[in-house]
């Protein structure tokens, strides 16, 4: 398959704390790959650095063969091919749905206004809120805002989708809503890297289950081996805490 | 002109004689107004930005470190710490004269000079100080603003792949004008008030036209009273513009 995603050696230190320590793996095209652990393991910040929103401390991610930390490199072109979702949504307060979504696709890629409203379209049909297309975030519920924020990433075509623990900030009742969104885009081959607390969705949708802990990477492998049988006590004993 | 008595003591007459330089006054001092609160917003903006200016990796960082924030933190600094009083007569007597001077001005020498000097002068200088000065407050009003967006819309945005300045300018600054605006038409009006300081270098607005007035008749109520009302409904007009701009750039607020 080819490996969409390189990191090798990557370590993230803030002052004294290292937050990564270390941390080697790739990623393939049309893969799915879930990353679980105890907060404060570093997931988050692994993921930052994967599309730049952090510094690395040390070692090196490749995104396409192109190394995101260094200084020559076009970050804006490179974060263009990459989608982010963010567990508090992010989107723009002061713009309608629609223009959320076209903002990027006709300022950075210069898509005509009318073709990205297309795009704006069919991808709110796809998550199912095109008659939000006219109203503010803040007239839609969470799950509805982070419907619209993944809706907002894809209008950028982008090769690689990042969920930073996408559903940490919603209601219970919305979970499901944000994760069926997430499992039909991986179900279409979308390279996906998920930080997620949601044990069942890792296993049904992942192809491969990254475990960190403490800056490391703890444990890797297909569902089924990590959360079945994991191999690491300290695999074990997260899984005994969360399920 | 016979004395117009109003409730036996206002001499209105006074105000209907010189009506027509109470009219001149009132146009230059929002002239001035006007001018100042673009071109300090305009130069706010710019301050505010060459305090918030960081960077990664050197030599940029060093770049924004001294030539960036450390100026413009000077600048604000002066202009907050010294009276507006002084910094207008700093520049009327001793700044413009170094670049506007008829035998050695380092821009603008001989003829033009005089005559720049001697019609212009007052309004070149009391705009220059009013813009220097409210460009200070209002380059801390852009950089709290701005250092009030949620550091996520940032991310998003750049994550999107928009530049540092697009995010700026579609994200961060029309979320910033919003809150900025409360303390922007405070600043207005203050700037509108602070205009009558420039009558000291004699330049004809209201304030000056009043103590024209005064001297003239030796009577005092009659024109610091009409200006003292002039003045009140400019603001209030300020006060109402201000709230009419919140209205309108308060979609999708959250309260």
């Amino acid at each position: 398959m080819d490996e969409v995603i390189r990191v090798e050696g990557l370590t993230k230190n803030f002052g004294d704390l290292r937050v990564l320590r270390g941390i080697d793996c790739t990623v393939s095209a049309s893969e799915v790959v879930c990353v679980i652990g105890p907060s404060g393991s570093g997931k988050s910040t692994f993921l930052r650095c994967l599309n730049g929103l952090e510094e690395a401390s040390g070692g090196r991610v490749l995104v396409h063969g192109t190394s995101v930390h260094d200084n020559h490199t076009d970050i804006d072109t490179l974060r263009s091919e990459i989608g982010m979702v963010f567990q508090r949504f992010n989107l723009f307060p002061h713009k309608t749905v629609l223009e959320n979504i076209t903002l990027a696709p006709t300022k950075v890629r210069g898509v005509s206004p009318a073709e990205a409203k297309q795009r704006a379209h069919d991808l709110l049909v796809k998550v199912g809120l095109l008659d939000k297309i006219d109203a503010y975030p803040n007239q839609l519920s969470g799950g509805q805002q982070q419907r619209v924020a993944i809706a907002r990433a894809l209008a950028m075509q982008p090769a690689i989708m990042l969920f930073d623990e996408p559903t940490s900030a919603l209601d219970p009742e919305m979970v499901g809503e944000v994760l069926n969104v997430m499992q039909t885009l991986a179900e279409e081959g979308m390279t996906m890297v998920v930080v997620t607390h949601e044990m069942g969705f890792a296993r049904r949708v992942a192809h491969r289950v990254l475990f960190m802990d403490e800056g490391m990477l703890v444990e890797e492998g297909s569902p089924e081996a990590v959360f079945d049988t994991p191999r690491e006590e300290r695999t074990r004993r997260f899984l005994a805490n969360v399920l | 002109m016979d004395p117009i008595l109003w409730f036996g003591w206002f001499r209105a007459d006074i105000i209907a004689e010189y009506a027509m330089m109470f009219w001149h006054g009132l146009q230059i001092t929002i002239l001035v107004t006007l001018i100042c609160i673009t071109q300090g917003t305009a130069l706010g903006l710019a301050i505010g930005l060459a305090r918030l200016a960081d960077a990664r990796h050197s030599p940029a960082r060093q770049i924004c470190r001294y030539l960036l924030r450390w100026p413009s933190t000077v600048y604000v600094s002066f202009f907050r710490g010294t009276p507006l009083f002084v910094q207008i007569l700093l520049i009327h007597f001793a700044v413009l004269p170094l670049f506007i001077n008829p035998a050695d001005g380092l821009i603008i020498s001989g003829e033009t000079a005089r005559s720049l000097k001697q019609n212009y002068g007052a309004l070149l200088s009391g705009i220059l100080a009013l813009t220097l000065n409210s460009g200070a407050y209002i380059s801390e009003i852009f950089r709290a603003g701005i250092q009030s967006i949620d550091r996520g819309q940032i991310e998003a945005s750049r994550s999107l792949g928009l530049s540092f300045w697009r995010t700026m300018y579609h994200v961060v600054l029309p979320q910033a004008f919003r809150r900025m605006l409360p303390p922007l038409g405070n600043n207005a009006i203050a700037l509108l008030k602070d205009s009558s300081l420039i009558s000291a270098i004699g330049l004809a607005e209201l304030a000056y036209t009043a103590r024209t007035v005064a001297g003239a008749y030796s009577r005092y109520w009659e024109p610091y009273l009409t200006i003292s009302f002039m003045y009140w409904i400019l603001t209030l007009g300020l006060a109402w513009a201000v709230k009419r701009l919140e209205a309108r750039y308060g979609r999708g607020d959250t309260r």
